[in-house]
């Protein structure tokens, strides 16, 4: 049965939840192809996650792979395709516990970056798992600044073969998914040279264990990299070539090639291939970043729900701690976030899916703003997420450090998502590079890209705002954001141009001004976030209450934002002091209305209790009851040897036996 | 690995700083004297065979819990061979022993001992401090139940006294009074002393603490009616057995119940304790260990990270140059130093409190407990803020170490995992920041009826000469300089002086509006925890500015001089908005502060390395390939990972 505190907030919903769902999935259809797909995963045993949290390292890489291995059962028995409507719901259904998947990055860097020989030979084989792929691209030494690359690969006309090193420590692959005990192939990314000289970055394949035995082939030294933070059902691993040939065929070629005479040829444009790079960035935000948010707020909402703590009057019973405004200040601006962030992965899809169509018919022109948002928006997004979970899980109290609250693993998997394919820092200066420009071509009358004509428009100006109830207003905190993004990216841009003209160096002048230009880029994102979620909730239908608590929502992320980073508005007077204290005062408003949909707004997010495996999530709110059961279940629980070994002297006081 | 030269760019760094971190270090510990007996002790454990062992990282869980009690057993016997008793002296044995890791003796040590010698009448302690000391008896300390954490008084295990046999009865009425978290439970305790509410004669009396046998002294097993076991798999503390505890019409005599205060006689009658102020004192121990503990978590994460930026290099500053260390990039820079400043100015304020708490323990002790209630106040807020700070850097520190801040062989992953519970245990930082605002709103509530006060709050008698004119009080202009530490100090007083006032008199309208005191409270309570913070925040720049005029080396002073510049100015450069909004500083200022910060990190940077080295982490202590203190990371990096427990079974098998 359904605890009653969890079962009073549910009846009192401002909204649809069921409509509320299908708007998330993109249509009531599309909601019940995910639900059947879940349905079929977690019916099935195999696909348990129960005892995740009670297993070792080993055992967590042996159920992955079982797993990935029955996974191509299931699907031919449902029916599911890799192009179907169902595929891209199951790595949600496993909860991304699986082994493989890099053999999927393989295979895509094979199809994009392979001639079309090379495609023909080698995706058959992988499609058929007579082979399992890996992708090792970074090093020990060197990660996102991929021309420092050190694994050489030299072709020997002789032979008509490419030898490949690792001439240092340092040039050892390092982390790629599934090398350490898995892969038979990879995909190494090394520098070529043809006659001594060095031509930089290519990728070849190079086969490392043996498809009879699974032994590893001469020349290679391959292993696990140890334990890490998460990801213990991947075998992350290390790869050391010592003079391994590989035929010239090897070499991916459909950009570049090398003749049988050593001629190098680059053919084709690689824009495409580059704005491939780009879209994994974005398409790795709904599954990695959204999702782990979205379930932390869905067991830490619940979970304040249930948990009672202390009195807010007295001579009543103890209040659930979602009613205190600290915990909702912690809390719902989270869930806003997860909302912005969803519908702002909407808004970057269809922008993608619009630019694939434009390069497709060789129109490249959309390519350097594609390139700014995604890295921007992944920084951004991962960040803020991460940030979101840990909120989440420190906000469950002590129960929240417990493995069975679900939270801990939530967020040491997420906070991979701010390092892999890219490090935060690095994004969020690319994208900056791209504003300075934008900003610079605005200010001489040149046409820029749609999302940064605002550069050109703006204008000085007063936040027109009176009362705390015009902060409620979508046109008036826009125009705040967008006046600090201006702000900050002219500012940066002037204190460059100062300081190149003070006769400094450029690359001087841009390192002393990355603390700025970093700010100045997560301004950006964070407007067009605001910008595109009150946009967004225009569009939306007025019934069902849909809209009218999604307005709230993004109310509440817009205030949050300022509350939260007063100084940038205020600094130039935008928002003056007595206009921050109704920003604060709406703000906290808010916090007391969004409370009374908490949990319909984490229903929403439609996950099962198998998928949060969380102690204090589950959608019946028996909290105690579960963390109970559950922990006698631990195979700590068992009679250890430590009793007998270092106890049992320690209390019979014949320490000095030991 | 075999013996390695320093690694160059490390030998480098410590060649180019301006000052000896020896003497640095020596300020840190206290004296030249605290710091060569803490590393005779250190030499004591490293040098003992008996302690040494693989790395933790590739042991299950159950092993790590074996190999913990395997040393905090030898730990015992020989502190008692080494004549080591001083408690500082004992927590750097046992912190050196288990590498700065929970044991399962910790709360044997920590809570059961010294509450018997609190809180147990002198018949109590013959009969239970002498088996404990000699590890006959192995306690517990169990207050936290499923349902109840902080919050004390709502616990639900209750002991009811029964007169016709002369014991209590205890019971876990609920799912949610079963005690849970206690550590030491799940496998390694005897004994518990357990808080329960008092019923007897009917009436409930209230918490009271009871020794309670769980597990039958011989065999191990749990007793009847008790059921006690390990709840599970954690974050971290994988060498501590978190337990619980569940009893069913469990019966203790009446001399179980710790009868030093209040009594419960023969017949049932109950006697009252004479002051509950008392338990004031533990508290602020305890919580006064806990800012010491953000200073060295913080610091060892900012060691790691610091050393691996000087190592790593990557990418290009300078067109066709070698790639710069990264330590060299300003974002970088502006990622750690601040921490470095953090980590300083947090140790200098757990040394503060530290000292004070030994200062007015003396006057406790005579009954003299005026000064408690502000350390009280205090301690909770700056133990919520310097965890919740702490925390936060130490991640930080991860994400600056890339990819391979996330390799448990980085070490800060562990490190966070042990930090983090401390921003919950011995009180929610939440709730302790309003504690703290209790505080503050009182001492508002007596300036404006006219009255004095004293101490860290005085700053708030000024209010009292702004009310005679009708001025908002952060109005009165400060002139900031922004070079000159005194005057940073002055600038934070202001705000904290202004975040204050606001929240009480947000707090006083909502009153003016509502009914209940507690409802306006939580209405105003986002308020009261940033006004909490800006006191805390006041208090560390003040103890650090402090700091700078004890310290006799000009070298030393500069460094610290300019750590302390940094954190300042650091953290008005992110909280700018309190200060413009205040009128505190101006627009032009602020830009003046954030400019400030960049110089500085420039200046830091030559001695970044040294900084570091000053907090004196042995290798092993510290547990990081990456912040090896030869700085041969990549090399060490492949020795580790061969050791891992998945290159030991072959995936052939599998295949």
């Amino acid at each position: 049965s359904v605890n009653p505190d969890l079962a009073s907030e549910r009846q009192t919903a401002s909204f649809s939840v069921e409509k509320l769902t299908a708007l998330l999935d993109g249509g009531a259809e599309k909601t019940r192809i995910r639900r059947a797909v879940v349905k079929a995963i977690e019916s099935d045993p195999v696909f348990s996650r129960e005892n995740q949290y009670f297993q070792t390292q080993n055992e967590r890489y042996e159920a992955a792979v079982r797993k990935a291995v029955h996974l191509q059962k299931k699907m031919h028995e449902m029916g599911w395709t890799e192009n179907g409507p169902e595929y891209k719901y199951i790595y949600r259904a496993l909860s991304g516990d699986v082994a493989f998947q890099l053999h999927r990055v393989f295979m895509r860097s094979i199809s994009v970056l392979g001639s079309d020989k090379q495609i023909a030979k080698w995706i058959p084989l992988a499609t058929q798992h007579q082979l399992i792929g890996s992708y090792a691209q970074t090093e020990l030494g060197h990660g996102t600044y991929l021309q420092g690359l050190e694994t050489t690969a030299v072709f020997d006309i002789a032979t008509q073969e490419f030898i490949l090193n690792t001439p240092k420590i340092s040039a050892m692959k390092w982390w790629p998914g599934d090398m350490g005990r898995s892969a038979t192939h990879t995909v190494v990314f090394a520098q070529l040279y043809i006659h001594g000289k060095c031509y930089g970055i290519h990728p070849f394949i190079v086969q490392i264990r043996s498809l009879q035995d699974h032994s590893l082939c001469p020349g290679i030294t391959a292993g696990d990299i140890g334990p890490k933070m998460n990801f213990e059902h991947v075998d992350n691993g290390y790869l050391l070539l010592k003079n391994v040939r590989i035929p010239r065929e090897n070499m991916l070629s459909k950009f570049c090639e090398v003749r049988p005479d050593g001629t190098y040829v680059r053919q084709g444009s690689q824009k495409i291939n580059y704005f491939t790079m780009t879209t994994v960035r974005i398409s790795l935000i709904s599954d990695e970043v959204l999702t782990p948010l979205m379930k932390a707020c869905t067991i830490a909402i619940r979970y304040s729900a249930v948990r009672r703590q202390s009195k807010l009057k007295p001579g009543e019973q103890e209040a659930k701690i979602l009613d205190y405004q600290t915990q909702q200040e912690k809390l719902l601006p989270q869930l806003a976030a997860a909302y912005a962030f969803h519908f702002i992965n909407d808004y970057l899809q269809e922008l993608f899916d619009r630019g694939y169509r434009e390069i497709q018919r060789t129109n490249f022109d959309m390519l350097p703003e594609l390139h700014a948002l995604s890295s921007g928006f992944k920084a951004v997004i991962t960040h803020h997420c991460t940030a979101g979970v840990e909120i989440c899980l420190r906000a469950c109290g002590g129960h929240g450090y417990s493995l069975l609250s679900g939270l801990p693993s939530l967020y040491t998997k997420i906070l991979a998502s701010c390092i892999y394919e890219g490090e935060n820092t690095i994004l969020l200066l690319q994208t900056a590079r791209f504003l300075i420009k934008c900003f610079m071509a605005a200010r001489a009358g040149q046409p820029v890209p749609p999302s940064v004509t605002f550069l050109a428009a703006a204008k000085p100006g007063k936040c027109p705002a009176k009362s705390k109830l015009d902060f409620l207003s979508p046109d008036i905190y826009t125009e705040a954001y967008q006046h600090v993004a201006v702000r900050l990216i002219s500012s940066t841009a002037s204190k460059l141009q100062d300081l190149i003209q003070s006769g400094l160096k450029k690359y001087d002048a841009w390192n002393q001004c990355t603390v700025q230009l970093v700010q100045a880029a997560k301004a950006h994102c964070h407007y067009i976030t605001v910008k595109n979620f009150a946009e967004t909730v225009e569009k939306l239908e007025t019934k069902a209450g849909i809209q009218r608590i999604m307005k709230h929502l993004c109310d509440l992320f817009a205030l949050h934002g300022i509350f939260s980073n007063t100084g940038a508005f205020l600094h130039d007077g935008y928002i003056s002091a007595a206009q921050m204290d109704m920003v604060t005062a709406s703000y906290l408003d808010l916090l007391a209305v969004i409370r009374k949909d908490a949990v319909p707004l984490v229903d929403a997010f439609d996950f099962t209790d198998e998928s949060l495996n969380s102690a204090l999530g589950s959608y019946d709110g028996q909290v105690y009851q579960r963390l109970y059961e559950w922990a006698q279940k631990s195979p700590t629980n068992e009679m250890s040897p430590a009793y007998e070994k270092y106890l049992k002297p320690l209390l019979h006081n014949t320490l000095s036996k030991l | 690995a075999a013996a390695m030269s320093m690694n160059v760019d490390l030998r480098r760094e410590r060649a180019a700083a301006t000052f000896q971190p020896e003497l640095l270090t020596h300020i840190l510990d206290g004296g030249p004297e605290r710091t060569r007996r803490r590393k005779e002790i250190e030499a004591l454990v490293l040098n003992d065979p008996d302690f040494q062992h693989e790395d933790l990282n590739f042991l299950s869980r159950s092993q790590r819990y074996e190999q913990a009690i395997r040393k905090s057993s030898l730990m015992v016997m020989k502190l008692r061979e080494h004549g080591i008793a001083d408690p500082e002296e004992i927590y750097w044995f046992k912190s050196f022993v288990h590498r700065g890791r929970p044991e399962p003796l910790d709360l044997h040590l920590g809570m059961f001992l010294p509450t018997l010698l609190t809180q147990a009448t002198p018949e109590q302690q013959d009969r239970f401090f002498m088996p404990a000391w000699n590890l006959e008896i192995i306690g517990t300390y169990a207050q936290t139940e499923m349902g109840h954490g902080t919050h004390l008084r709502g616990l639900e295990t209750t002991a009811t006294y029964d007169p016709s046999t002369q014991e209590f009865i205890l019971n876990s009425p609920t799912v949610t009074s079963i005690k849970w978290w206690p550590g030491g439970l799940g496998k390694t305790s005897n004994h518990a002393i357990v808080l329960a509410q008092l019923y007897t004669q009917g009436q409930c009396k209230g918490l009271h603490a009871f020794i309670v046998p769980i597990r039958q002294l011989g065999t191990h097993e749990p007793l009847p009616g008790i059921t006690v076991g390990d709840i599970g798999p954690k974050f971290g503390y994988d060498e501590m057995d978190n337990g619980y505890l569940k009893m069913d019409n469990f019966r203790i005599p009446r001399e179980n119940m710790l009868m030093k205060y209040a009594q419960v006689e023969p017949d049932g009658t109950y006697v009252k304790p004479l002051s509950d102020k008392l338990t004031y004192g533990t508290m602020v121990f305890i919580r006064s260990l806990i800012v010491g503990d953000s200073a060295r978590s913080l610091s060892r994460a900012c060691t790691i990270a610091i050393r691996y930026s000087a190592v790593r290099h990557q990418s290009e500053l300078k067109p066709g140059e070698p790639e710069p260390q990264i330590l060299d990039y300003q974002t970088q820079q502006y990622k750690l130093f601040p921490l470095l400043a953090t980590a300083y100015a947090f140790h200098f304020v757990g040394a503060y409190i530290k000292d004070t708490y030994h200062r007015i323990s003396g006057d406790i002790n005579e009954g003299d407990l005026s000064e408690l209630p502000e350390l009280h106040a205090l301690t909770a807020g700056l133990k919520a803020f310097t965890s919740w700070t702490a925390n936060a850097g130490i991640e930080e520190c991860r994400m600056a170490c890339g990819g391979h801040g996330y390799s448990r062989c980085s070490g800060i992953p562990d490190i966070y995992v042990t930090f983090t519970p401390s921003c919950t245990y011995e009180g929610e930082n939440t709730v302790m920041m309003l504690q703290t605002a209790r505080f503050l709103v009182k001492s508002y509530t007596q300036v404006s009826s006219g009255q004095q006060v004293t101490g860290m709050v005085s700053y708030l008698n000024d209010l009292s000469r702004q009310r005679i004119q009708p001025q908002h009080v952060a109005a009165r202009t400060v002139t900031v300089r922004i070079n000159d530490p005194g005057s940073l100090v002055e600038a934070y007083k202001a705000r904290a002086a202004r975040l204050v006032e606001a929240a009480a008199k947000n707090l006083q309208a909502e009153l003016n509006h509502r009914k209940s005191k507690e409802d306006a409270w939580n209405r105003t309570s986002v308020d009261l925890v940033r006004a909490s913070e800006a006191h805390c925040h006041y208090v560390v720049v003040k103890l650090f500015t402090a700091k700078l005029a004890e310290v006799s080396n000009t070298a030393v002073r500069a460094v610290l001089t300019d750590l302390c510049l940094l954190y300042a100015l650091f953290g008005i450069s992110k909280n700018a908005g309190d200060f413009l909004q205040a009128g505190i500083l101006t627009s032009a200022q602020i830009t003046q502060v954030n400019q400030h910060v960049k110089e500085l990190l420039a200046v830091i940077r030559p001695n970044a390395v040294a900084l570091v080295d000053s907090f004196d982490f042995h290798d092993v202590h510290l547990g990081s390939v990456l912040g090896r203190y030869d700085g041969n990371v990549y090399e060490n990096m492949f020795e580790w990972a061969k050791k891992s427990p998945l290159n030991k079974t072959q995936a052939r098998k599998l295949y």
